[in-house]
């Protein structure tokens, strides 16, 4: 055990934190605006990994590939939000989490309809590929540092929105006192389109990046969403800055996890806590604070 | 209610005679429809009587499936040892997360299950001495007396009785007082409160039943396949169970048991058309929600 692997593990826990906060946000935001879960959030993320990897077959230019793959899940995810949310957000919950799983396993089918079984390979692009020297005796991937650095980048991208623009302050006005800003006049319908649009991007961006580390795959997304529902009952549901401490938490807790538990128990329990731990650390957080760390609103 | 009651009956007069055809796909298809029917009656107790949605039903189904896949390793296949472990490990795990689960409602109660129910998935997943992910053939079948479970038509009628028994108690539960308290929680909780009852030792004493039913449930399913896989466990079959529930009635155990032999039935025309079944259910689970609503 070195230093020089301590601090890469680190940097990965990050990374995978950050990538965890971009899918957190959105379980967040609808949560907080809209009061769904959509069990479909997992599925714009494989979206995003499938649409990048199929553009780039077709067009040598990585931005126009980029844009594509972002605009094709964004229409997905528009259509979505008209035709099966908006006529359920004055139904139960059991409804809108049903109509949403349905979305999801006829979204992941469908891949295999198109894309086959058989996982979807892809390479990072060439200018990200390599390493770069960031500590003594410690090479790290030039890709992993891009998706950090991409990752921070959205999540500004998304408090500027949020903080300094008209369409931020409805959306955090919505999450705050629904009927108020009904009252006010804000088109409410636009808003939550515009919501559930914006998470479904987030999770397409996290595909993107992901496509080259996992095999793009149907379902891929599925056991990221359940770790960002984790990371967003820990942190409070309807808190983004929640969102973003508990995804780096998790992050870490996972990652250095994976390394520690089996060195630390032997490999069966070690391997069994490895995969348990965040599940237990969020049991222990609402055990002792039902509504998360930065929660506001009381569970009930 | 009669109607849901004579179908259901129907239903059970056709099992029953299903194994004269002498076909054992037939009849495990019947067992299949009873063994679903028994894990959906379970999860309609916390849905539809205690107005909770748990997304996380599998976790405890496959914990029974394990259950009966793990004790033969140890050279024990009795029935009456299986069974009560199964619903003991079930009963067990549903208590201790159910404790945790269960001072939330609504949409973080939905998170909560999800996450523990995929939390048990990992640790099956990780389980290398049992081939983790890719799960194992049962050792052995379950035995009962001489007869074995593994056997099509031993297993319908084993299952056929255990179904009528267990929605039988649990339906004399939801009309005892304590059933009482339980829906008066789900309709009215503030008048819970004031005449000075917490619904919170009631929902915890029916979650941990029915958790320990969908153990019971599993089981059976792993003598039907004659196989234990975490995929038991997954959060596809714990909406696959809400799916079940939904299709008939909520809140009746009758509409879960005629929900869980249209959905089984379903999987199987569905499945001999195309490999792709996956994706028109998932079309017709939509349309279901948005054309009827399921719950008040």
């Amino acid at each position: 055990m070195t230093a020089a692997l301590l601090l890469e593990q680190g940097f990965n826990g990050v990374q995978f934190g950050l990538v965890l906060f971009l899918m957190a946000i959105g379980v967040s935001l609808a949560f907080g605006v809209m009061n769904v879960i959509n069990l479909a959030h997992g599925s714009m993320l494989m979206l995003g990994a499938y649409f990048i990897a199929a553009a780039t077959v077709r067009t040598p230019s990585v931005a126009v590939a980029f844009i594509v793959a972002m605009a094709a899940v964004a229409i997905i995810a528009a259509l979505i939000e008209l035709a099966l949310l908006r006529p359920l957000y004055r139904r139960g919950h059991l409804d809108q989490v049903l109509a949403t799983f349905g979305a999801s396993i006829a979204l992941n089918e469908a891949v295999i309809m198109i894309w086959g079984r058989e996982p979807v390979f892809m390479s990072t692009p060439s200018w990200l590929e390599g390493f770069v020297r960031i500590g003594p005796g410690l090479d790290y991937s030039v890709y992993r540092l891009a998706i950090s650095g991409v990752a921070i980048g959205a999540g500004l991208a998304l408090w500027l929105l949020l903080a300094k623009t008209r369409l931020g302050m409805q959306i955090r006005a919505g999450a705050e006192k629904r009927e108020v800003i009904a009252g006010l006049g804000v088109n409410i319908r636009v808003l939550f389109t515009a919501v559930f649009v914006i998470s479904a991007l987030l999770a397409a961006l996290a595909g993107i990046m992901l496509g080259p580390l996992l095999a793009v795959q149907s379902g891929m997304g599925d056991s990221l969403l359940i770790l960002a529902l984790a990371v967003a009952v820990i942190g409070g549901v309807d808190s983004l800055k929640g969102a973003l401490v508990a995804s780096l938490v998790v992050g870490l807790v996972d990652t250095y996890g994976r390394m520690f538990w089996p060195q630390l128990l032997g490999d069966v329990a070690g391997n069994i806590m490895a995969n348990a731990a965040v599940y237990v650390l969020m049991a222990i957080v609402i055990a002792w604070k039902p509504s998360g760390l930065f929660g506001r609103q009381h569970a009930h | 209610m009669r109607t849901r009651l004579a179908i259901v009956a129907v239903f059970a007069l056709i099992a029953a005679l299903v194994p004269l055809a002498g076909e054992p796909y037939y009849t495990k298809l019947a067992a299949r429809m009873a063994i679903f029917a028994l894990a959906a009656v379970s999860l309609d107790l916390i849905v539809g009587y205690a107005g909770l949605v748990s997304f996380g039903h599998a976790a405890f189904f496959g914990l029974g499936c394990y259950a009966a896949g793990v004790l033969p390793l140890f050279g024990i296949q009795s029935a009456l040892v299986i069974l009560p472990v199964a619903v003991l490990a079930a009963a067990l795990v549903g208590l201790l997360t159910g404790a945790v689960s269960l001072r939330a409602s609504g949409l973080y109660f939905i998170f909560i299950t999800l996450a523990f129910a995929q939390m048990v998935f990992y640790i099956a997943q990780g389980m290398r001495p049992l081939s983790g992910d890719d799960g194992f053939r049962l050792p052995a079948p379950t035995t009962l007396g001489g007869l074995r479970l593994t056997d099509p038509n031993t297993l319908l009628y084993f299952m056929l009785a255990l179904l009528a028994l267990a929605t039988w108690v649990s339906w004399r539960i939801t009309q005892s007082r304590f059933g009482h308290v339980i829906q008066a929680g789900r309709d009215n909780p503030m008048k819970l409160a004031a005449i000075g009852l917490s619904p919170y030792p009631y929902r915890l004493a029916l979650y941990t039943y029915a958790c320990a039913l969908a153990g019971l449930a599993g089981a059976a399913y792993a003598n039907l396949t004659e196989f234990v896989a975490p995929a038991t466990m997954s959060w596809v079959l714990s909406g696959e169970l809400l799916f079940m529930v939904i299709l008939g009635a909520v809140g009746t155990l009758t509409g879960a048991i005629i929900g869980a032999v249209v959905f089984v039935g379903l999987e199987q025309i569905l499945s001999a058309y195309t490999e792709y079944w996956l994706f028109p259910l998932g079309i017709i689970l939509m349309l279901r929600v948005l054309l009827w609503p399921s719950s008040k």
